[in-house]
């Protein structure tokens, strides 16, 4: 059952990443994201980590790629509008680029392949509940979950000030 | 992984199948009771009482032309009507009918409610932009931006209840109203989530997603056939699902009132007997709220855009966190 469900979700996760590079429509791009952020959540649920997995529903893809299909849609991109024309030289080192970072990000992940603890049975079933993480958030990180809450308040303060610096209309 | 037993697949089969029926109904009882409130005699021809007008109004859907605007996009367009109703069907995973009566107890349950939710913002921005229509595209913009600002409040209300239950749990939030409803000793945040759960249902006074002075029909102006039909029956499914949620999260769920204090006086119920009389109290509950959804919409006139978005931001949204941060003070000094 495990099996099957995880080689469907990775499909499904490859298929729709591919499929949101390829794809010339940006709109389609975009919602093929959506896709694949739902396949990422089903991995986090595979790995008993519900919480993460809601998160990452909640947030990705309910919040964050609505504001990326809203600039799409207003933007309204043309289809013909070709993005790659002929492979040039810029592409050329930017794709060596890209297989470089590929190469090293799988050459560190090999190396730490069976550090982290086994876990099995009771213990993992409760790794990834609310109660587990929210004990470690505020007893082991309560330093740096501060520090993002501080740097998420700055961001917002920092947003709301250039929405105001170009908005000269006063709203009754 | 634990494997579902069979008795989650029979609740599943069955809540399905209520759901999608309830929606008939509602649309049936939104007419009447409008009649009623407008002194009018409403759908009264179809079969007795016109209870078999819904039917009607269904296969004349089925009837109709299907129209796809040629420069819109119609794959989007097909799919568009999908996610509402996916939605709607998908919360119903959650929500606990009666004691021991649920598909599945999550211990994210709360979460995944809202994750759901605001999956359905999809629907409406597809439905916009694929028509390729001005209005259309307008109306899906005003939607999304609406469900987008009322989920903030939305959120925090329920916050405000998860601190009763101190559990993420649907069935641990139901079990922790047993003596005092969540309305009782949280009446602000029952307001603020009613009043969310309207707009969120994209319901009067905050239907200006299909303001027809502005934008004609809103995001369905080029839709027909069933695929509108899909809109429509979706829009009556959030608001039976908005009805079972306020009963969930603040009218105690399948408990009777107070039932804690007198729950051993009465006498023992057998295990169907208890089923049902859960389930009937839960749906009673429900059938309340929808009805008060129906007499909003014809009580109180519409907002403006503007009016809305600032009641939803610098109203409800301060309230919401006021309410919360109040009632997380007040725990504290109770239970220390």
């Amino acid at each position: 059952m495990e099996t099957f469900f995880f080689v469907f979700i990775s499909t499904l996760a490859i298929g729709t990443a591919l499929a949101m590079v390829i794809s010339k429509n940006t709109v389609n791009s975009a919602l093929f994201m959506v896709l694949h952020m739902l396949s990422v959540a089903g991995f986090y649920t595979l790995l008993n980590a519900q919480f993460l997995a809601v998160i990452q529903i909640l947030v990705y893809a309910g919040a964050i790629m609505v504001l990326f299909l809203f600039v799409i849609m207003l933007l309204n991109l043309d289809e013909d509008e070709k993005v790659v024309s002929k492979i040039d030289f810029k592409q050329l080192i930017s794709f060596t680029l890209a297989l470089v970072v590929l190469a090293q990000l799988l050459y560190i992940t090999g190396n730490y392949a069976g550090v982290l603890p086994e876990l099995t049975g009771e213990p993992i079933a409760a790794v990834g509940t609310v109660e587990a993480i929210g004990d470690e958030l505020f007893t082991t990180f309560l330093l740096p979950f501060e520090v993002t809450a501080i740097l998420l308040t700055a961001a917002v303060v920092g947003a709301m000030l250039l929405a105001q610096k170009t908005s000269n209309v006063i709203d009754e | 992984m634990e494997a579902p037993i069979v008795s989650s697949y029979i609740i599943m089969a069955g809540a399905l199948a209520v759901l999608l029926q309830s929606a008939a109904v509602v649309v049936y009882v939104e007419r009447r009771v409008a009649a009623f409130i407008q002194n009018r005699v409403g759908p009264n021809r179809v079969g007795p009482f016109g209870l078999l007008q819904p039917l009607a109004d269904v296969v004349k859907l089925i009837f109709k032309e299907d129209v796809t605007p040629i420069y819109g996009n119609r794959v989007i367009h097909t799919m568009a009507p999908m996610f509402p109703v996916i939605t709607a069907l998908l919360t119903v995973a959650v929500i606990p009918f009666g004691d021991g009566l649920f598909i599945t107890n999550l211990n994210v349950g709360v979460l995944f409610l809202l994750a759901v939710t605001s999956l359905g913002v999809y629907g409406v921005a597809m439905a916009g932009w694929a028509s390729n229509s001005k209005y259309s595209l307008l109306g899906g913009l005003r939607a999304a931006a609406q469900m987008l600002s009322y989920e903030l409040p939305m959120g925090m209300a329920i916050a405000s209840t998860v601190l009763f239950a101190t559990s993420l749990s649907m069935v641990d939030i139901v079990n922790s109203q047993v003596y005092w409803w969540g309305l009782f000793v949280n009446p602000l945040g029952a307001i603020i989530f009613t009043v969310a759960a309207f707009a969120e249902a994209n319901r009067a006074p905050f239907d200006l997603v299909e303001a027809e002075q502005e934008l004609v029909g809103g995001f369905h102006t080029e839709y027909s056939s069933m695929k509108f039909g899909m809109f429509f029956l979706a829009e009556y499914m959030h608001v039976v699902i908005g009805s079972m949620l306020i009963t969930t999260f603040f009218l105690g769920g399948y408990h009777l009132p107070f039932a804690g204090y007198y729950a051993h006086i009465l006498p023992e119920a057998g295990t169907w007997a208890k089923a049902i009389l859960d389930i009937a109290v839960f749906l009673g509950k429900t059938g309340f709220m929808v009805f008060v959804f129906i007499w909003v919409r014809w009580t109180i006139p519409r907002f403006k855009f503007n009016q809305l978005m600032s009641l939803g931001w610098s109203k409800l949204l301060p309230l919401a966190i006021l309410n919360f941060v109040v009632i997380a003070f007040i725990l504290m000094l109770i239970n220390s």
